[in-house]
């Protein structure tokens, strides 16, 4: 029961009062929210959720770069409220393995702008004295580790928002229920009244997908168990001043930390086997003996992890008098792919979700939150990877989220390769064609949760072919070939050859209907929108920064109804985009599930699709980019004139239910000129590589603008859009940085095995030193794919100014060593074709 | 010297306790397992005494299968070995409990020297196992000591009684019932909990007796669910402070 009166409204309601709801208020006030509720149904300054008992470090290095910058910047915040303790930290590495790993850590440390070193088993005994380092090969040493105090943080945090005026605090008071009315937030009910709000957030931790449910929507995250240890007194420790005298320690091959707290050692672990909690077995703040976050030790889920921490520190846990003094099964919040869930939740205006964000970077997720809530976008990327909505139409129920939560958090100290897959509930989502690409042994990578085929074992016999032209292309390295087959390149050059089919592309599909459905469409997109019936666009939709919020094609099937065709994997945060930028007369409409898509590529595609056509299928009847209904033996599609990997041919959309009839009837057909099914490794990479065709995520975001990226060839059209005054003023001013296409030229310059870079590498000068444009934007990988079409590995990053021209040669790191590479292209265009004369047909 | 030391597996509970549906049990399912603080001092004391004298410490309990996992704890902080009399869960009154265990140390090869127990069970609080144990073993007891010294055969035992305190001397075999406040247990070290995980631990079956009791249904007392005042955040509210502390009577 609450002491507190409730207002009777507020216009921002924050539930849940830990670390990332205490920095959203004093991050919203800075911004000028004046009338914020914050509620908990705890005590302050703990109300007993994950902020109480996390071990409160932080490892600034992340191999992804927007994960980096948070947490970088998290510390700063730390840091300025007086609550960061620099510690330093190393990871250990028991194995050779893992010291390949941390070798790729100081390469992404050295890609985001942080500071790190490797160290020899004598230099970490050097600044950890109790460490076993018999056992270890090393270290991978991030001097600006350290650890913080997050309660402290959060309370100076509601200060300083309390101090404008703008907050007041409603402790002990239970949130009971959520008004919605027509799609629209209305108020919060508690068990001491009930609150009208304009906005809602949810940040409540692991209790945020029980909030959620008040409203009838899904926060896909579940509890957890970490488990920890403090042991102590450690004599050691005694004479240290304050909390922290050596660095936290992770022992990555066990996945456990140690780190030193006063007198104390606690112990960490990620090793134990999963157990996962149902929040509603969660007890109150009442019935925990502890808090409700930190149910006792599963004792027999730990017992190998005391065995490895006695092995990596038993000088201080056998110290004599030293025993364990706190033991706890302490619960955070997973998530089905680690990432956190933020942003507006589609289905309710009003009603935003800040969940699943540990401690390190959360002062600083709570930042670009609320900027994303007070001028309509964050200035970090936290949109393509964290956002709630992307789990969409597939991945929000109970047992998806707990067998990737689990699966996840196996991985948690884990050397997770970057084209590594899930493997659990799978297959989810497949398309029509899925059981005929089963048949040919297809090897499936999962998207936005469809089952895309990668490469097709299948077509094993075309590395034999193409032999000649894959030679030097193959990947002797087992890390560079994980997750890789040369198949792929086999298929591209049959695809360049000849003719493939791709399908299904998991795209992420949407209507756009409605009266206003034209006005709409100008004001979200770059690209002309008032086009005819059957005419499409390729078009940026930006921020009002112009950093890119998706880069996504439209037709206009008809007079008020235009498609939208995105990433599978980013279809949610696309429509969650266009949701609430609706206005008037005009409707969203999903389609994904219902629509397969087939793409049939290559100089024999036209032969073969007129064949089957009922219509002619030529360049005298489709104009490039015009989409148009065209019947294919029984099957009635729609047939577009696009590609993303730079050949003549068409994506043909088709009902899910004759999906496989679709297949059936091509694939017989094209027997007669030897088509194969061609998997997304060409698609996503080696064809849109060769391209140079940008992807969203990768190469855009929100910290480039569209000229930066080489994607102003629409010029700026007479109707107002979203961005468009950033958008001319990027196009007039002189670029910082430009979109680059790299390629390697030598792939072992010291001898011994070529290496294939996969991505997130730093770009360096002729001295080794990284490249960082005007505005402090440090060049890296931010894809990588061979081109087997031009006999090369490529590169895409952003390069400053000076270094933005073709033939300049430059270096990339990976794992440590360094290889040349020279510019191939600047900007917009392709390393093959680079007119597009396949793509437009102009030979023919 | 030979000690053995009894303690019960209990819920480690919270402020509010939650009974199950049927109200004759305490819903345990977000719960973890403890023994209370008085026999936390039987293990600890049991265990000073070996190391001081010598001999061999086992730490007992009558429960399920899962009270093993006290009697590692009690391992853990010391004791050399654990004896469980298995049950199938369901809770023993103190009689039966009493008889159970007086048949096992009877059966046991060991002559103990001193029987350690806790004053009373932190669940059921009967305040009763000791003293029947005492008498089935027709040995001397001493209840409720908080002060505890062992010379040879002999044990003088020290209880604190309203206005001041009672000492006992009595001859081994005894059995004395401790208070929370006899020593200070120690935390066990992770090298001795590892060990203990991998301890063996005996069992002996105990014969059932009626006891005579039937437990018909728990209930929670009613909390004192007046409001938390908040005066104020410091230091400003220190005045306030003052005058509630004043109204009090406390300064």
């Amino acid at each position: 029961m609450s002491t507190n009166d409730l207002p009777q409204s507020a216009g921002t309601v924050i539930i849940g009062a830990g670390i990332v709801g205490s920095s959203l208020a004093g991050e919203l006030a800075e911004r000028g929210r004046d009338d914020i509720l914050l509620i908990d149904k705890g005590p302050l300054s703990d109300p007993g959720g994950s902020t109480g008992h996390a071990s409160n470090f932080i490892f600034p290095v992340d191999h992804s770069k927007d994960m980096t910058k948070l947490t970088s910047v998290s510390r700063d915040i730390y840091r300025d409220f007086d609550t960061f303790t620099n510690s330093g930290g190393i990871e250990v590495a028991r194995t050779e393995e893992r010291m390949e790993e941390l070798k790729r850590r100081v390469v992404s440390a050295k890609s985001f702008g942080e500071e790190a070193e490797l160290l020899t088993p004598e230099e970490v005994e050097e600044l950890v004295p109790y460490l076993n380092t018999d056992i270890i090969k090393g270290g991978f040493y991030s001097p600006g580790a350290g650890t913080c105090d997050p309660l402290r943080a959060g309370e100076l945090y509601r200060q300083q928002a309390k101090d404008k005026g703008a907050l007041s605090t409603a402790a002990n008071t239970e949130v009971t229920d959520l008004h919605v009315e027509d799609g629209d937030i209305q108020a919060v009910e508690t068990d001491a009244g009930t609150v009208a709000a304009d906005e809602v957030i949810i940040a409540a931790g692991l209790w945020s997908p029980k909030i959620a449910e008040m409203a009838g929507v899904d926060i896909p995250l579940s509890p957890a168990v970490h488990q920890m240890v403090s042991v102590g007194p450690i004599e050691r420790f005694e004479d240290g001043e304050g909390e922290i005298n050596y660095p936290v320690v992770r022992d990555m091959d066990t996945q456990m930390y140690e780190r030193q707290h006063g007198n104390d050692i606690e112990v960490g672990s990620y090793e134990h086997r999963p157990i996962l909690w149902d929040v509603d077995d969660v007890p109150s703040i009442e019935e925990a003996p502890l808090s409700p976050t930190q149910p006792p030790l599963t004792e027999d889920a730990f017992e190998q992890s005391m065995e490895h921490a006695l092995e990596i520190i038993p000088d201080v846990l056998d110290d004599p008098d030293a025993g364990i003094r706190h033991s706890i099964d302490g619960l955070l919040s997973v998530t089905p792919d680690g990432h956190p869930l933020l942003g507006p939740i589609p289905e309710v205006d009003g009603l935003w979700s800040c969940a699943a964000i540990w401690i390190k970077e959360a002062p600083a997720i709570a930042r670009e939150v609320s900027k994303w809530m007070t001028k309509g976008h964050p200035d970090i990327d936290i949109v393509a990877h964290d956002h709630v909505a992307r789990f969409d139409e597939y991945g929000e129920t109970r047992e998806f989220v707990k067998s990737r939560g689990a699966e996840g958090f196996q991985k948690t100290y884990g050397i997770v390769h970057p084209r590594e897959q899930w493997q659990s509930t799978r297959p989810l989502r497949t398309s029509a064609f899925y059981n005929r690409q089963e048949d040919l042994d297809a090897e499936f990578f999962e998207a936005g949760g469809w089952e895309r085929p990668r490469w097709y074992e299948s077509n094993a016999d075309l590395v034999e072919k193409y032999s000649d032209e894959i030679e030097g292309l193959q990947r002797p390295n087992e890390w560079d070939s994980r997750w890789w087959s040369d198949i792929i390149l086999g298929e591209h050059l049959h695809m360049r050859d000849n003719v493939g089919m791709i399908g299904d592309t998991g795209f992420g599909i949407f209507d756009i209907v409605g009266d206003d459905a034209m006005e709409n469409m100008q004001q979200l997109c770059v690209a002309e929108m008032d086009v005819d019936v059957g005419e499409s666009a390729y078009t940026p939709v930006l921020a009002p920064n112009a950093g890119f919020v998706s880069d996504l094609t439209v037709a206009r099937i008809g007079e008020n109804h235009y498609r939208v065709i995105t990433g599978g994997a980013h279809a949610g945060q696309d429509k969650t985009w266009f949701q609430n930028h609706l206005e008037g007369d005009v409707e969203l409409i999903g389609r994904s599930s219902e629509l397969a898509t087939l793409g049939v590529w290559g100089p024999n595609a036209q032969e073969l699709l007129n064949e089957l056509a009922e219509e002619e299928m030529s360049t005298d009847t489709f104009d490039f980019a015009e989409m148009k209904e065209v019947t294919i033996g029984p099957v009635r599609v729609q047939a577009f004139r696009i590609s993303y990997v730079g050949e003549y041919g068409w994506e043909l959309y088709v009902p899910m239910d004759q999906g496989q009839k679709l297949w059936d009837t091509i694939y017989e057909a094209g027997q007669e000129y030897d088509i194969r099914p061609v998997g997304t490794g060409v698609y996503g990479e080696t064809g849109r590589m060769e391209k140079s065709y940008r992807l969203m995520g990768a190469e855009l975001e929100i910290d480039y603008n569209p000229a930066e990226a080489g994607l102003t060839f629409h010029g700026v059209k007479d109707a107002d859009f979203v961005g468009k005054e950033a958008y001319v003023e990027a196009i007039e001013a002189e670029n910082a940085a430009t979109l680059c296409t790299l390629s390697v030229t030598d792939h072992a310059p010291d001898g011994g095995e070529p290496r294939f870079m996969t991505g997130g590498e730093p770009i360096l000068d002729q001295d080794g030193d990284v490249l960082i444009d005007d505005e402090g934007r440090r060049s890296y990988v931010t894809s990588a794919g061979t081109g087997p079409s031009v006999g090369k590995h490529l590169l895409l990053s952003y390069l400053p100014q000076e270094y933005a021209n073709e033939g300049e040669e430059l270096q990339v790191e990976y794992f440590g060593q360094h290889y040349p590479v020279e510019v191939e292209v600047v900007g917009h265009g392709g390393v093959f074709d680079p007119e597009g004369d396949r793509l437009f047909r102009n030979d023919y | 010297m030979e000690v053995l030391t009894a303690i019960k597996r209990v819920p480690e509970t919270g402020a509010k306790i939650v009974l199950t549906e049927d109200k004759r049990d305490i819903d345990t399912s977000s719960l973890g397992f403890t023994f209370s603080p008085h026999e936390e001092c039987a293990v600890e004391e049991g265990v000073q005494l070996v190391e001081a004298n010598g001999g061999n410490m086992t730490a007992l309990t009558l429960g399920e299968e899962d009270a093993t996992e006290q009697l590692r704890s009690a391992i853990a902080m010391g004791a050399d070995d654990g004896l469980l009399l298995p049950t199938d869960g369901g809770e023993w009154g103190p009689k039966a409990t009493a008889s159970a265990i007086a048949s096992a140390v009877e059966a046991e090869k060991t002559d103990f020297d001193l029987f350690l127990f806790g004053n009373e069970s932190a669940d059921t609080a009967n305040h009763q196992v000791g003293v029947r144990v005492a008498e089935h073993l027709d040995v001397p007891c001493v209840t409720g000591v908080k002060d505890l010294d062992v010379d040879g055969d002999t044990a003088v035992a020290k209880r604190e009684i309203p206005g001041g305190a009672e000492v006992y001397e009595v001859d081994l075999p005894a059995v004395i019932t401790v208070k929370e406040g006899l020593n200070e247990p120690r935390y066990p070290s992770m090298r001795a909990k590892m060990q203990a995980r991998k301890a063996s631990v005996d069992q002996v079956e105990p014969e059932p007796t009626d006891d005579g009791l039937e437990l018909l249904e728990l209930e929670v007392p009613e909390t004192d669910d007046s409001p938390a005042d908040i005066l104020g955040e410091s230091p400003e509210a220190a005045d306030e402070v003052v005058d509630v502390l004043e109204e009090l009577e406390v300064l």
